[in-house]
């Protein structure tokens, strides 16, 4: 026994030191806390603030007339009166379901064709460069198509989000599969990984990273391409987001455009946010960067 | 203490036999020849030490006695044995806890989850390492991974352990003591292991016998039967003396290919 013991102590001995963190770290208190976030904020205040300063500048420099190129003085008080309008929340959310719909369609399809590329080999040399071409394809020279095929509907726009956003979830999704570590598919093979188990277990998790990046991009486009959409199919009467950019140029309501344009941004940086947030707590997990 | 001077029951038979085995990979002109004309046998429950320098076709043996890879002539057989096999990187599932890691086996052998908690926790005790089941591979240090890597070739339920110089990347400290790990787990589990390695003198600390392999082709030169007590230590006399002797050996080897 006495043997096994002094043994033990060897073993977490040196397992204690090999753990030991090289440099040591400050305790962090409250007011260290406040700090960090007070860090981290005022960097993106400033920024807010030298772009109003900024627009605000150019509307003083009487570039354009007020009445086309109102400041944030007169577009704040308007993007507020919007956003506590019911219609303002209704259009929101048919563009946004617009959105995740499309998008929900190009991951069903991208998934499909990254799986059947990154399996069959024939495949992949015949389509593999036509997904690269795709996503290189301004989406909205598809619309007109679209328009012939589906008609002034709401199916033209989700058909062009689906070509738009469908070719990066596919490209993603089989470089993923194509970078996981031959030593990880090795120590699989040598575990008798194989079939479906080989893929819920070890191919999946392993292309995980890539995919989420994939659908990043591809969310990117499908955003693009529903804008564009939503502006050149104009369903009649159908509140929207695009629907009512329109109507606001059509009214020359310059201070609805705008906060509509502000809309827009705000949208974008949030789901942006969102899929960092999820892109960077994956490779925490995955212990790719700390 | 007693377990020490105990002798292992050597019962004869052997876990594999390789006789007269040759790997050619390619065709043709570009055609290379890995091994020819090996033929080696390692005992039920012995440890063997493969040494030799680059081209020896070590790892290719290895495959070939894991049934990854098939001989081009002559016959690999492991009789039933169940073959687990270790690498120089303990490649880890990186997004498995250390737990779930060594689930992954018994997943595939269908292991039900009740006794896959439970041996995962007996596995973690056996290479020290309980009370780290919930870490992630990348929170652990090299020689900690391996000792992963080793609870999850047990895991496999194998009684032939394959291992291409697992420790090739540690640190001397390190190495020296998962050296005792892993005699103490092979003599408690009873395993047969082949272990392949560019360090002699690990080769003596661990082997019951040392096959030195030429290289371009792989062939064996010689079989050494170490002497000396178990636990043997690395910078004992004896063993730097077996080593020196095999050792002279390879660089004869070597220099036959200037």
């Amino acid at each position: 026994m006495p043997e096994t013991d002094v043994r033990d102590r060897q073993v977490q001995g040196l397992d204690a030191l090999e753990l030991q963190p090289e440099r040591g770290a400050d305790e962090r208190g409250a007011g260290d806390v406040a700090r960090g976030i007070w860090a981290s904020t005022w960097p993106k205040l400033a920024a807010v603030a030298i772009v109003l300063l900024a627009w605000q500048a150019v509307v003083w420099s009487g570039w354009r007339t007020e009445f086309v190129f109102p400041g944030p003085d007169r577009v704040l008080p308007a993007l507020f009166n919007e956003i506590t309008d019911p219609e303002f929340w209704t259009a929101v959310q048919v563009t946004m379901r617009r959105a995740f719909v499309g998008f929900a369609l190009a991951l069903v399809v991208g998934v499909v064709v990254g799986l059947a590329v990154s399996q069959f080999k024939p495949l992949r040399a015949a389509i593999g460069s036509l997904i690269t071409g795709l996503q290189t394809m301004p989406s909205i020279v598809w619309f007109p198509f679209a328009m012939l095929l589906y008609g002034i509907s709401e199916s033209a726009i989700m058909f062009v989000i689906v070509l738009g956003a469908a070719p990066s979830i596919a490209g993603g999704l089989t470089s993923g599969i194509d970078y996981v570590s031959p030593l990880l598919l090795r120590a699989g093979h040598v575990m008798n990984l194989r079939g479906v188990q080989r893929y819920t277990l070890l191919i999946v998790p392993a292309a995980l990273p890539m995919f989420v990046s994939g659908l990043k991009q591809g969310w990117a486009f499908a955003w693009r391409s529903l804008m564009a959409g939503e502006l050149l199919v104009i369903i009649n009467q159908q509140n929207s987001i695009g629907w009512a950019l329109s109507q606001a140029r059509q009214l020359n309501d310059a201070d609805r455009l705008l906060s509509y344009i502000i809309i827009v941004l705000v949208i974008g940086i949030m789901i942006d946010v969102f899929f960092n947030w999820a892109d960077r707590s994956l490779r925490r997990r995955w212990g790719i960067t700390r | 203490m007693t377990t020490m001077t105990e002798s292992r029951n050597l019962t004869g038979t052997s876990a594999v036999e390789i006789d007269d085995i040759s790997k050619v990979f390619g065709r043709g002109r570009g055609a290379v020849t890995a091994i020819d004309g090996m033929t080696v046998h390692v005992g039920t429950g012995e440890f063997l030490a493969v040494v030799g320098a680059s081209g020896c076709g070590k790892s290719t043996l290895l495959s070939l006695i894991a049934g990854l890879e098939e001989p081009t002539t002559g016959a690999v057989d492991v009789g039933g044995h169940r073959v687990a096999m270790m690498f120089q990187e303990a490649a880890l599932f990186p997004w498995l806890t250390v737990g779930a890691n060594i689930e992954v086996p018994m997943k595939v052998n269908k292991v039900p989850k009740a006794e896959r908690r439970r041996r995962v926790t007996e596995l973690l005790a056996l290479v020290r390492l309980s009370g780290f089941e919930r870490k992630r591979p990348h929170e652990l240090s090299g020689g900690m991974r391996q000792r992963v890597a080793l609870a999850r070739a047990l895991a496999q339920d194998a009684d032939l352990l394959l291992m291409d110089e697992p420790f090739g990347a540690l640190d001397a400290m390190t190495r020296d003591i998962l050296h005792d790990e892993l005699e103490r787990i092979w003599r408690e589990k009873s395993l047969t292991v082949v272990f392949v390695t560019h360090n002699v003198r690990e080769a003596v600390r661990l082997g019951d016998r040392v096959v030195l392999l030429s290289s371009r082709p792989g062939r064996v030169i010689k079989e050494f039967t170490v002497e000396g007590e178990r636990p043997r230590r690395i910078d004992s006399g004896q063993i730097a003396e077996q080593a020196a002797t095999i050792t002279d050996r390879l660089r004869e080897e070597v220099s036959r290919h200037a």
